[in-house]
């Protein structure tokens, strides 16, 4: 299954609900690529709806940890939402859990943005 | 193998079946195929740069107590004692340099051995049935 990804905007955040495989080639491409073009205009409050990620790989979340530090650098901030259990337990192992900020509802976590 | 996107694909869908035909648990499961992931895309990308006239080897084996998957290919060679350590705090938010982690996460043992060229990498994962009927039969 590849990776879809589609932007929604809600009271300032800009939610992006992923779907599919974030892995090596097009999953990974298609992050980038949205992220890319969020910062391009301008977006500062991002949260990556990932509850219907089935799958990532390193490159995943190598793709996760730079799409993280890109939206910092530009001076915003950039949540996780809805971690499947493999995820969560990848981000475990890898100790990127605590790196990122990872919230379970999306009311909360939009919230959670400092606006 | 060819040394490509497809090839990585396939490999985890062959192991998958695998692991599955072989009696492991689907959390298990999914630890070896994310294993042969990693492991064919250090093969495909880091060592055959997808230099079409290089091949990777993929070979799996059951000897009754161990599932054994064997990959190669035929690049530059790769040294895993200088892979940087991921968890490091200054290699934590590095966007690559996890995949050997990860495969050694999932599996039991781990093993590399030069090829010339290349490198040849191994992956065990013990098959929990036996024990089982073991202790069975000792009950």
């Amino acid at each position: 299954m590849s990776m879809k990804a589609s932007t929604r905007q809600v009271d300032g955040v800009t939610i992006v609900d992923l779907s599919g495989r974030i892995t090596l080639g097009e999953g990974s491409v298609v992050l980038r690529d949205t992220i890319k073009d969020l910062l391009g205009k301008g977006a500062k409050h991002i949260l990556l709806n990932l509850g219907d990620v089935s799958y990532i790989d390193s490159s995943g979340i190598g793709e996760l940890v730079s799409a993280f530090t890109s939206v910092q650098r530009q001076g915003g901030e950039l949540k996780l939402l809805h971690l499947t259990k493999k995820v969560h337990d990848l981000l475990q192992i890898t100790k990127l859990y605590t790196v990122f900020d990872v919230q379970e509802e999306e009311a909360t976590a939009i919230s959670a943005f400092k606006k | 193998m060819e040394s490509t996107l497809e090839s990585v694909n396939k490999a985890e869908e062959m192991a998958g079946q695998t692991a599955k035909d072989a009696g492991f648990e689907e959390d298990v499961r999914d630890g070896i195929t994310m294993a042969v992931r990693e492991a064919m895309i250090n093969a495909v990308l880091h060592g055959n740069a997808y230099d079409p006239n290089k091949r990777v080897n993929l070979s799996f084996e059951q000897n009754g107590s161990e599932l054994i998957i064997t990959i190669g290919d035929e690049g530059k060679g790769l040294e895993p004692e200088e892979v940087p350590d991921p968890l490091a705090p200054e290699n934590l938010m590095k966007q690559s340099g996890r995949g050997i982690f990860l495969i050694r996460a999932f599996m039991d043992e781990v093993r590399f051995r030069k090829l010339e060229p290349g490198t040849e990498i191994t992956l065990i994962k013990r098959i929990p049935g036996p024990d089982l009927g073991r202790q069975e039969a000792s009950t």
